[in-house]
């Protein structure tokens, strides 16, 4: 049997990924973060209407750390972060794999606004181990990391760069194809872009905003038309995110998905949990868009079809 | 029937009553958004292409299309001819639906025909076809100044780039799949 070869031809590039991660806990850790390790597999992932978790025998394998990590916050740990496997049902395509490396953070009293700014410093941290100077090219866009970068509102995206306006769109039912086919392609261009106060139905363990209860303190980080961060300003009220947790798993059943248990323990401990806020950013994706890779299997070791 | 999780480059699907075949396909979800397939296809009849995005539990039937093992007899103007040597039955197809299979034909070669209601639509070719060449200018031996290929025009009318030490009356093989030469046949 001849070498793996297409695996051998990995070496650098898993190389640098390692470098990347290993980065990334130097930040942390120089920033006061505590590192956690919480079970892969769980009995109650987040019910969310469109992400979908893989069975594990009456269990299942975690889409995210977030409940687990949040618990840590209700228990009094102020700072801490995650890099961990993540398993999603049906998702594979050229950003996609069904198993994939998250990095999650989340700090007590902050909201999505200091989110943002530990995402420019992260980000230029990683360019400056890399020694990418304070420019990435990524397919063929010369993104500047020089802060402040981009913050638009959902709202304002729809506006400038679809014929809808948001309202129209989620009333047509067309929110999602705008965004992935009119809206993203412009994201993070010349520099990173945060999509910022996405509608209250779309973020369904985010905080409202207290000016404008019609959208959620939510947003994306997106470079190069590359999603890479979703974080917010945590929503604390049990009550509420019962409700919404009720509401989601209304559209699970509507569209005949499984409905996944309500996480209780979370919600009992939520009561406890101070104002935080928390982020979720795809590792394979920081790897592409900082090695300049057009897909995500190029920065794996493995895809599932090779295994 | 095919859901949105069959969807591949390659699949034949009934659309509109044509068939289609995907040309082009990705995978798309916005943060927190439901799946989206976004998917490129070519209408087999007419050629048409057509963009469209589906979400999950949309399901397609696949395209009633037939293959059949057909012998090409001959040409006849813009018209060729094709026999099932099961039960010798002679069908034609149009110059036009043949694309660039029409370059390959040569009298008894073996195809598959593809037939949407009993109609054909076009031909799926064996990968390597050998053809013999018919018109190139000569080589001078030990002439390095020239460029390393030379055109050729083959059996069929069909004209590609050749090695220079082709001569006429030789035997050939060429890629189907790229149109271009592959080999010499020796003897």
């Amino acid at each position: 049997m001849a070498i793996n070869q297409a695996l051998a031809d990995k070496r650098e590039t898993l190389a640098a990924r390692a470098r990347i991660i290993s980065a990334l806990r130097k930040f942390f850790d120089e920033e006061g973060y505590l590192e956690v390790e919480t079970p892969l597999r769980i009995p109650a992932p987040a019910p969310e209407s469109h992400i979908d978790a893989l069975p594990s025998m009456e269990w299942f394998l975690q889409t995210s750390p977030e409940l687990c990590m949040k618990r840590h916050l209700a228990a009094g740990y102020g700072r801490i972060y995650q890099i961990s496997h993540c398993w999603r049902a049906g998702e594979r395509g050229r950003l996609h794999l069904p198993e994939f490396t998250m990095l999650e953070w989340y700090r007590c009293d902050a909201d999505y606004r200091d989110l943002m700014d530990d995402c420019e410093r992260l980000i230029g941290f990683l360019a400056a181990v890399l020694r990418l100077g304070d420019t990435i090219t990524y397919r063929g866009c010369e993104i500047s990391l020089q802060r402040p970068w981009e913050r638009i509102s959902v709202a304002g995206a729809f506006s400038g760069y679809t014929r809808y306006s948001l309202a129209a769109a989620l009333q047509l039912d067309l929110f999602d194809e705008l965004m992935v086919d009119e809206i993203e392609p412009r994201l993070g261009i010349e520099r990173p872009t945060f999509i910022c106060d996405y509608p209250s139905s779309r973020g369904a363990l985010a905080r409202l905003k207290p000016e404008d209860p019609t959208v959620a303190e939510r947003f994306e980080l997106y470079m190069g038309g590359l999603e890479l961060a979703n974080g917010f300003s945590e929503l604390t009220d049990p009550a509420e995110q019962r409700s919404r947790f009720i509401q989601e798993q209304e559209q699970r059943r509507a569209h005949g998905k499984t409905v996944y248990p309500m996480p209780e323990k979370f919600l009992e401990e939520l009561t406890n949990m101070p104002p935080a806020a928390g982020i979720a950013l795809g590792i394979d994706r920081l790897v592409m868009l900082l090695l300049d890779a057009t897909s995500i299997d190029e920065v794996v070791a493995f895809t599932p079809e090779e295994l | 029937m095919y859901t949105v999780a069959d969807l591949r480059k390659g699949l034949k699907i009934t659309l509109d009553g044509d068939p289609y075949v995907v040309i082009a396909f990705e995978f798309a979800k916005p943060g927190k958004g439901q799946a989206l397939y976004r998917t490129k296809m070519r209408n087999m009849i007419n050629g048409t292409i057509l963009d469209r995005t589906y979400r999950s539990g949309e399901t397609f039937e696949p395209a009633s299309l037939e293959e059949r093992t057909m012998q090409f007899l001959y040409k006849e103007d813009n018209v060729y001819h094709f026999m099932d040597n099961k039960n010798y039955e002679q069908i034609v197809i149009n110059e036009d639906a043949l694309g660039d299979a029409k370059n390959y034909l040569i009298d008894n070669l073996q195809v598959d025909v593809l037939l949407f209601r009993e109609k054909a639509i076009g031909v799926n070719l064996p990968n390597f076809v050998n053809l013999r060449v018919i018109q190139t200018e000569l080589w001078a031996k030990g002439d390095t100044s020239g460029s390393d290929s030379k055109p050729a025009t083959v059996e069929t009318g069909y004209v590609l780039r050749v090695p220079p030490f082709i001569e006429e009356g030789e035997l050939i093989t060429i890629d189907t799949r790229t149109g271009e030469y592959s080999t010499r046949v020796k003897g």
